[in-house]
């Protein structure tokens, strides 16, 4: 039974339609890469995921609960989006740490703030808290950051950060955790380090998306590959099959233009 | 310039203001010093009880104006920037009269007091300012900032609150020092509907012949100033531990 459904999603900005019918599904612990060019509607369909866009069709299904109908008109509303959002996490191409807070206080921060509405938060505090730093503190020292606890976001390298975003999305426990081209703000020698936290987060069976240009990468850890061009599914199947023997003639075009832009790099 | 530089010009300064106090005493004589410097004093309590009420009434309603202002309700979004735009493009001046004159005109409720009249023409000309330094303030913020809390299940005021706020405080510092620098010395207008604030306190030694007593009002301003300068400076230091 599949953790996550997603069926017939469609998103116009204005005239254009970004994303068109778009469906597929996710595996509890499946790491699933979608590839494209830009444009292509990946980031799009990531958002759409995580409610920044709300889709004009389709519905979203995690654990079996309809979590999102675009037939329904509650859908869409500010408070039923926040509940929806928890089942979700996102990594931003441009990290999006929050300056004022600390490395701990970036992870915590939302925990914190959720953990208020607990019935048993006026009695409890301070064991709550406690208990997600603890938890926090557990999260930064897997991605490796266990002795940046105290600094500010501007004094870390940008792999550092989006180290830190992944341990802000990973404290709150998400169903299924987004990544949008984590990697591309990056320098090229600090992409190493993200994706590395990355792969051993599809060795731990975390379950994942993962909007990338990193083919090599996305060969290496993805369960399964979708790769997008013009709003649509062209190809969707495992790495060995849609990188490495794709059938569909657009798939071909844009890994051969890929690899050989890389190689002339 | 090497540090006995710097401590020989301040040396000038403080001796020049020396200067021009033992100038006016020597021109007064002992009680006549007395009289003018009391009521300069008077006069300028007047502009700092102004100077104060103004910024704790402006502040938090220049933030209503800004909500006003960014409201994706379009007819209160017109209505508050047609405001802000009649309150920044007239003179203060001439809304101290107005604050003073109209109600009395229009709805037969004439202002009881002056200082009222002028403390409500100070709060709204200024509100209108801080309202636009608020807003750039709030949309210089990254969208990313607004969707990180979302993705983390924050609702709309705590992203508000926890995340946009102080970034927003911090830019907005500076350039609220100098709206707060200008307030200082816009309060000596209130002497226009007849508030005896510290220059129209010098004019009547003007009018008895004594200039000096005018041109000291400076030196209020001045330290005033010099410390208003020192406190903003060190908030702007204390929000130095991030960067935006």
């Amino acid at each position: 039974m599949p953790i996550l459904e997603v069926k017939n999603i469609s998103k116009k900005f204005g005239n254009v339609e970004v994303i068109k019918d778009i469906s597929f599904s996710l595996e509890k612990g499946e790491t699933l890469s979608i590839i494209g060019s830009s444009g292509s509607g990946k980031t799009t369909l990531l958002r759409c995921l995580n409610f920044l866009e709300i889709p004009d069709t389709g519905t979203i299904t995690v654990k079996d609960e309809v979590i999102f109908d675009a037939a329904d008109p509650e859908s869409g509303n500010e408070k039923g989006l926040r509940d929806k959002r928890l089942h979700f996490g996102l990594v931003f191409q441009s990290f999006n740490l929050f300056p004022q807070y600390t490395v701990l206080q970036n992870v915590t921060l939302a925990g914190m703030l959720l953990a208020k509405e607990r019935p048993d938060y006026k009695t409890e505090k301070n064991k709550i808290n406690e208990e997600i730093t603890r938890k926090a503190k557990e999260i930064l020292d897997s991605v490796g950051l266990s002795g940046r606890l105290n600094y500010y976001p501007h004094q870390l390298s940008g792999g550092q950060q989006q180290r830190v975003a992944i341990a802000r999305a990973l404290a709150l426990n998400p169903d299924i955790l987004c990544f949008d081209e984590p990697t591309s703000a990056l320098d090229p020698e600090l992409t190493g380090e993200v994706l590395r936290v990355i792969r051993e987060l599809a060795e731990r069976k975390t379950t994942m998306i993962i909007v990338t240009h990193e083919m090599s990468f996305a060969r290496q850890v993805s369960d399964n590959v979708l790769f997008m061009d013009d709003g649509v599914v062209v190809e969707y199947g495992p790495p060995e099959q849609v990188i490495g023997n794709p059938k569909e003639e657009r798939t071909k075009q844009f890994l051969e233009r890929y690899f050989e832009n890389n190689n002339n790099i | 310039m090497n540090f006995s530089d710097i401590f020989q010009q301040n040396q000038e300064v403080s001796g020049g203001v020396f200067a021009i106090l033992m100038g006016t005493s020597l021109l007064f004589g002992r009680n006549g010093m007395n009289t003018y410097l009391s009521s300069l004093f008077e006069g300028f309590w007047l502009n700092v009880e102004l100077f104060v009420l103004t910024l704790l009434m402006a502040v938090p309603l220049g933030l209503i104006i800004t909500f006003g202002s960014m409201s994706k309700f379009r007819p209160l979004k017109w209505l508050v920037k047609t405001f802000v735009w009649i309150i920044r493009g007239t003179p203060l001046m001439l809304q101290l009269f107005v604050v003073l004159y109209a109600p009395g005109l229009l709805f037969g409720v004439p202002m009881k007091s002056r200082m009222t009249a002028a403390l409500v023409a100070f709060v709204i000309n200024y509100a209108a300012y801080f309202s636009e330094i608020y807003r750039g303030g709030i949309e210089s913020i990254p969208k990313g900032q607004y969707e990180a809390g979302a993705v983390l299940g924050m609702t709309k005021s705590q992203v508000f609150f926890k995340v946009i706020l102080l970034q927003v405080i911090k830019r907005i510092v500076p350039p609220m020092s100098n709206e707060i620098i200008t307030l200082t010395k816009d309060t000596a207008l209130a002497r226009v509907i007849g508030i005896a604030e510290i220059i129209m306190a010098a004019e009547r030694f003007t009018k008895q012949g004594l200039i000096w007593p005018l041109f000291s009002t400076g030196l209020f301003f001045l330290v005033f100033n010099g410390i208003l300068t020192l406190v903003l400076g060190w908030l702007e230091r204390k929000l130095d531990y991030f960067k935006v």
